[in-house]
């Protein structure tokens, strides 16, 4: 069956507003009759649910934490992009979207990356005016900086803390809607399945997380805004909650999950440190700014680094490779994230890695500390300042702009990093997959509306920094709100939607079952155990370099898992009451049936681009080699246990040329 | 460097339910790693109580980077344990000793009802944030976004503020149990921006009789709040608040 991406016709810069003038709308006397749920309250789903109050919907939000506030989108540390050209460096909106094309590795859809790109400003304007503390210039007037994969300076933020800032502004939006009456609040609430009724997403069964009790919730359409699945590597910078099971419940009944095996590992993060780890912590992109990643040249002084006989911080200039500056010196330390994390995976695999366990590379900002320093030094007329005078001026430079970083990595690994070169590893981060969405944002289930990072659509195979906030908060605030229409103006005639019909107890009595499933299992190994294990697997054959083989592999080690999951998992306690083992190893089950897609997807897709690199297709000197002829298509898979099928969506490209990404 | 073999005795508050009776319980924790967060050393112990077949310790925690605000825990008397600007989990066991007794917490306070064991509810800090903590304006109702220049000093004390993650440590410090550095944290922010400046008063008045009509307990100037918040949160932002609420009284609204 093809997909339709329901892209409107005419010039792309044209698209969306003449789409959005043209679309059918909802007189407000109806939008009071017409209930939408929303589940997921970060960036995207926040944002929505905020939005559709104001228009006057009847919303439902839903979000398994104990408050809205704590959607893993609060961690974003960097920044969001914005074509703004505040800065006058030649920015646009055409350079956001051709940078986010091309950064994609041209395997999204050019109408939604240029709407992504019109609305940016938008998000800007709209955080402003909710208060967002965004950082400012002497002058007053909003700050910027600039992150990987692009040449000019258009990301905002707020300290390092800028997703926290972002969240709080769509929460306190929400929060207006919610004492308004315009929004009723379900905390504690997980989705724990869809129900379909005709054809058509009518609403959710959700399991009340301090009593147990399972909920049937109907509303005339459900978006999800539930983030990305990035946990399914247990080991991530995602938060540990953070699951697929929204989504994943979604495909069960009958949605396409989209490139599945699209994931963002991120170049600089904290080296794992021992087998007891839960989770890895994320140094924001932003330190590639002004921190140079570099290895010892000789394998000798990196093994005598490893065993702690040698100090990165006494090698001469001569004995580092500054390795992203000499392979690509366009870009140098900036070059987008799977380049980057690519290029320490290489350097630790020819054995020049840093840390104890070989896999970590030096982050250094001794040259910026005296670089400030010089510039402090000259600005309060010290022309003679010593050597120690210019670190200390160069040190308080470093620390104003990315403190609270230094900092955290101090807490994690008890070193200074203003003294010694900071170790980092890539880790998993992101997934650009996800749910299959239309330019409207709606899945192939009517109704069934997918936002931010728990869809597929404008990331392509790689996102760059500081653009993961700007589609959440465009999704949520300016798209969503709009496309939505397209599909509610129908519904006007639909009177509420009964919660107690048969489809509704169908699927209450399903997920009643598949809980006991679990719980009766009564086996000896805790779901925990089984999500480190998949981990390892996942990261093992999907992780940076994959192979046909190891793919193949893989999915079988997988099912094996998964057969042994559903045979000896230790569920501790009952069905109805608080209980995190139980929603652990939900979580779990879920993640074991995408790790397998995964799998598959990454075994179908014989080309290298962007986050998906496979071993067989490379260039000369190690670059990722796209099969533009064959594989310029959305993978869009229904599941099946036995043979997922693979439904393409064509891309067309009428206004980029497909190129090979260079960033030499 | 570090060692890996740390042995430590925890002495955990259990509690089933809300309406139970709780008690503390101990436990011993071997082979505990210098390099482990605080949160994972709970984590090896609750794997080892589940493969016992007992119930593992409930307590929350999601981002483990200290921005969330979910984790808790009183830990040997102090809210977040024993360092300075630091939530539970960005604390590690390198700043504990092999052979420690460590008392395990949640916090106590009448506005935050015990869930289970190390869990409480926080819902009342959502409320508080309903009752005003926001600024009036719609999506797609604004300006650009340099049209305001806003000082930079300015906009970095209000970032001070805001930069609270929710996670009711000053509530747990307060001899009181007040919520007033919260509550400050949120007006003191959003009066700091020439666009919320508008709603100030009327914003201070609502949040504090939210606050009130909650529970929590009144400010007495104690400052333990500002001793224990993970963020560090001055206060100073209780006096600007203060003054928002006064006005919104004198200003007859």
């Amino acid at each position: 069956m093809p997909l339709k991406s329901n892209v409107p016709p005419g010039e792309l810069g044209e698209k969306w507003t003449k789409y959005r003038s043209s679309m059918p709308l909802v007189a407000p006397n109806n939008k009071r009759r017409l209930e939408v749920i929303v589940v997921g309250t970060g960036l995207a789903g926040g944002a929505a649910a905020a939005t559709l109050g104001e228009l006057g919907y009847k919303v439902k939000v839903f979000t398994f934490h104990d408050s809205p506030r704590r959607a893993h989108s609060i961690a974003a540390q960097g920044g969001i992009n914005a074509a703004k050209n505040y800065q006058n460096d030649g920015d646009s909106v055409y350079r956001l979207f051709y940078d986010t094309i091309k950064g994609g590795d041209y395997r999204s859809r050019e109408a939604n990356v240029h709407r992504l790109a019109e609305v940016s400003v938008n998000i800007i304007d709209q955080a402003v005016a909710q208060g967002v503390p965004f950082a400012r210039e002497y002058g007053g007037l909003l700050a910027n900086r600039s992150f990987g994969g692009v040449q000019v300076s258009r990301t905002f933020y707020a300290r390092g803390q800028t997703g926290q800032q972002l969240l709080l502004g769509a929460y306190q939006s929400l929060s207006r809607q919610v004492s308004l009456g315009n929004v009723t609040m379900y905390n504690r609430h997980e989705m724990v399945d869809l129900v379909k009724v005709d054809g058509k997403a009518r609403g959710i069964i959700a399991r009340n997380l301090l009593t147990g009790e399972l909920e049937r919730h109907a509303a005339h359409a459900v978006v999800l805004g539930t983030g990305g699945y990035g946990n399914v590597f247990y080991l991530s910078t995602n938060a540990m909650n953070s699951n697929v099971s929204a989504a994943w419940r979604t495909v069960k009944r009958g949605a396409f999950m989209a490139n599945p095996c699209f994931t963002q590992i991120h170049p600089t993060c904290i080296p794992v440190s021992g087998e007891y780890q839960s989770k890895l912590t994320l140094m924001s992109e932003s330190l590639r700014n002004d921190g140079r990643v570099w290895v010892p040249k000789k394998k000798e002084d990196a093994i005598a680094i490893r065993e702690g006989k040698k100090n990165g911080r006494d090698l001469s200039e001569e004995e580092r490779d500054y390795y992203l500056e000499r392979r690509y010196p366009a870009f140098g330390n900036l070059v987008p994230r799977d380049v980057a994390s690519r290029a320490a995976k290489t350097a630790c695999d020819e054995g020049l890695g840093v840390s104890p366990t070989g896999l970590a590379v030096y982050l250094d900002f001794a040259d910026a500390i005296m670089r400030y320093g010089k510039s402090r030094a000259t600005t309060l007329h010290e022309p003679d300042a010593s050597d120690a005078r210019i670190k200390e001026l160069g040190t308080a430079v470093i620390e104003e702009k990315y403190g609270n970083l230094f900092e955290m990595y101090e807490k994690i690994t008890g070193e200074n990093p203003y003294v010694m070169p900071m170790k980092i590893y890539p880790a998993v981060h992101y997934t650009m997959g996800g749910l299959w969405v239309d330019y409207n944002l709606q899945t192939n289930i009517p109704g069934l509306f997918a936002t931010g990072e728990a869809n597929f659509s404008d990331h392509g195979a790689n996102r760059l920094g500081a653009s993961a906030l700007m589609q959440g908060l465009a999704d949520g605030y300016f798209v969503l709100p709009y496309t939505i229409g397209t599909f509610l103006a129908d519904e006007i005639r639909t009177p509420m939607i009964d919660p107690d019909q048969k489809e509704f107890m169908d699927a209450e009595k399903a997920v009643a079952d598949r809980i006991s499933q679990v719980l009766d299992v009564k086996g000896n190994q805790s779901a925990e155990s089984f999500h480190r294990r998949l981990g390892k697997i996942m990261w093992e054959y999907c992780g940076m370099s994959r192979s046909e083989e190891g793919l193949a592999k893989g999915r079988e080690d997988i099912r094996r898992l998964r057969q042994e999951f559903y045979e000896d998992v230790f569920v501790p306690g009952t069905a109805d009451e608080y209980n995190p083992e139980l929603e652990k190893a939900l979580r779990v089950a879920d993640f074991l049936e995408l790790g397998e897609l995964m799998m598959v997807d990454a075994k179908d897709r014989d080309e290298s681009c962007g986050g998906h690199f496979r071993e067989e297709f490379k260039t000369e000197d190690g670059e990722a080699l796209r099969r533009d002829e064959e594989y310029t298509y959305v993978s869009a898979w229904e599941w099946d246990d036995h043979d997922p099928i693979l439904h393409k969506e064509d891309l067309v490209f009428e206004n980029v040329e497909l190129k090979t990404r260079s960033y030499k | 460097m570090g060692a890996d073999n740390m042995k430590l005795t925890l002495k955990i508050w259990r509690q089933k339910g809300n309406k139970a009776k709780g008690q503390f319980q101990t436990y011993q924790v071997d082979n505990v790693s210098t390099h482990m967060s605080f949160l994972e050393m709970l984590d090896v112990l609750n794997e080892k109580l589940v493969s016992d077949k007992q119930e593992p310790v409930a307590f929350e925690h999601d981002c483990r980077e200290g921005i969330c605000g979910t984790c808790s825990l009183v830990i040997n008397g102090y809210p977040h344990g024993p360092m300075q600007g630091t939530t539970t989990c960005q604390l590690h066991m390198r700043h504990f000793n092999d052979g420690d007794t460590i008392t395990i917490e949640p916090w106590r306070s009448a506005a935050f009802p015990v869930v289970k064991d190390l869990v409480v509810n926080r819902d009342a800090f959502d409320r508080i944030i309903q009752s005003g903590g926001f600024i009036s304006v719609n999506t797609g109702q604004a300006q650009d976004g340099n049209a305001i220049p806003i000082e930079k000093e300015v906009a970095n004390e209000a970032m001070d503020a805001a930069t609270c993650i929710g996670c009711g440590a000053c509530v747990a410090a307060c001899p009181n149990a007040s919520a007033m550095l919260f509550t400050a944290a949120k007006v003191s922010h959003l009066a700091h921006m020439p666009q919320g400046e508008v709603e100030a008063a009327q914003r201070a008045r609502r949040m504090v009789e939210q606050h009130d009509a909650e529970g929590f307990g009144r400010c007495s100037n104690i400052t333990a709040c500002e001793a224990e918040c993970p963020k560090e949160i001055s206060v100073e932002h209780i006096a600007r608040l203060n003054r928002e609420y006064l006005s919104s009284s004198v200003g007859g609204k």
